[in-house]
């Protein structure tokens, strides 16, 4: 049987790409100390927001790659997620719930565990400039959650 | 996306990162993390698995709570499957395709340099979390 650990992604990328005649590796955000905000209310009074790497699965969300906002219900059928790294190999994205955690939080709206999910969520690009991530889309989808009056945000890429 | 949950928490809002690649989350730093050891792509477990998805989410939210300080990881108690050649697989590089990748590397620099002249800037990043 194959040996259990976790897969090295960064060590792996690097090698990947450079097999791919890239003479400059990428470098990965790196910080020493991490921001923490502690809870304000219980989960079963907080509104909860979600924010995917995934796009919509539209004409312009297929072309454009930057932050959209979707209203929910319903749950998106399908998400575009050509443009992500993942592993194509061996499984698929066909599950939107398999990576926008969507019908579980309803679920847990339901059951009481969490106050409400967010009428809506938020497509957010993967970069490889961070500084377009920090300076632009990270300050844009703070605005639209805080619009939205979320407590509490899970974050999921692919 | 580790780079937008540390500015919501930088602004008061508590977040949590569910993802794959652990060595990419944590060299970044997040507030509070679940770590699943699934293949890249299906972080809220695996396609049309109803209960491991809702297992996984509900555990996302039992760490909410439970999280008292930064760099907080906890793993999801589930696997891809009994076999494990799957991490073994991805991004590999070997004899086998060492050429198709030079290949491959040449016509990405062709594309991307198309898409600058056409006013494209924003290019897509690697794997992420």
């Amino acid at each position: 049987m194959a040996e259990v650990y976790d897969v090295p992604y960064m060590e792996r990328t690097r090698d990947y790409y450079r097999a791919q005649g890239y003479s400059t590796d990428y470098v990965w955000a790196n910080n020493t100390d991490t921001p923490f905000a502690p809870l304000k209310k219980p989960m079963s009074e907080s509104r909860v927001g979600v924010v995917t790497t995934s796009m919509p699965d539209t004409a312009i969300g297929r072309a454009q790659r930057c932050i959209y906002s979707t209203l929910i219900p319903p749950i998106p059928q399908s998400m575009y997620t050509e443009d992500l790294s993942w592993h194509q190999a061996v499984t698929h994205t066909d599950d939107v719930n398999s990576y926008i955690p969507l019908e579980q939080l309803m679920i847990l709206e339901n059951e009481g565990d969490i106050g409400s999910l967010a009428p809506r969520f938020h497509s957010v690009p993967t970069e490889y400039s961070q500084r377009n991530t920090i300076e632009n889309d990270a300050p844009e989808i703070l605005n639209r959650l805080r619009e939205d009056q979320v407590d509490v945000v899970i974050l999921v890429p692919l | 996306m580790s780079l937008v949950a540390r500015h919501l928490e930088a602004n008061s809002i508590p977040t949590l990162v569910i993802g794959s690649a652990l060595d990419i989350v944590e060299h970044c730093g997040v507030a509070r993390y679940l770590y699943s050891d699934l293949p890249l792509g299906n972080p809220c477990g695996k396609p049309y698995d109803h209960d491991m998805q809702l297992s996984i989410i509900s555990q996302a939210i039992a760490l909410f709570c439970s999280a008292t300080a930064p760099n907080t990881t906890e793993r999801a108690p589930y696997s891809w499957s009994d076999e494990n050649n799957w991490r073994d697989d991805y991004a590999k590089v070997d004899d086998s395709n060492s050429e198709e990748l030079a290949r491959r590397g040449e016509e990405r620099r062709r594309l991307q340099s198309e898409q600058r002249a056409g006013g494209i800037e924003r290019a897509a990043m690697v794997a992420d979390g």
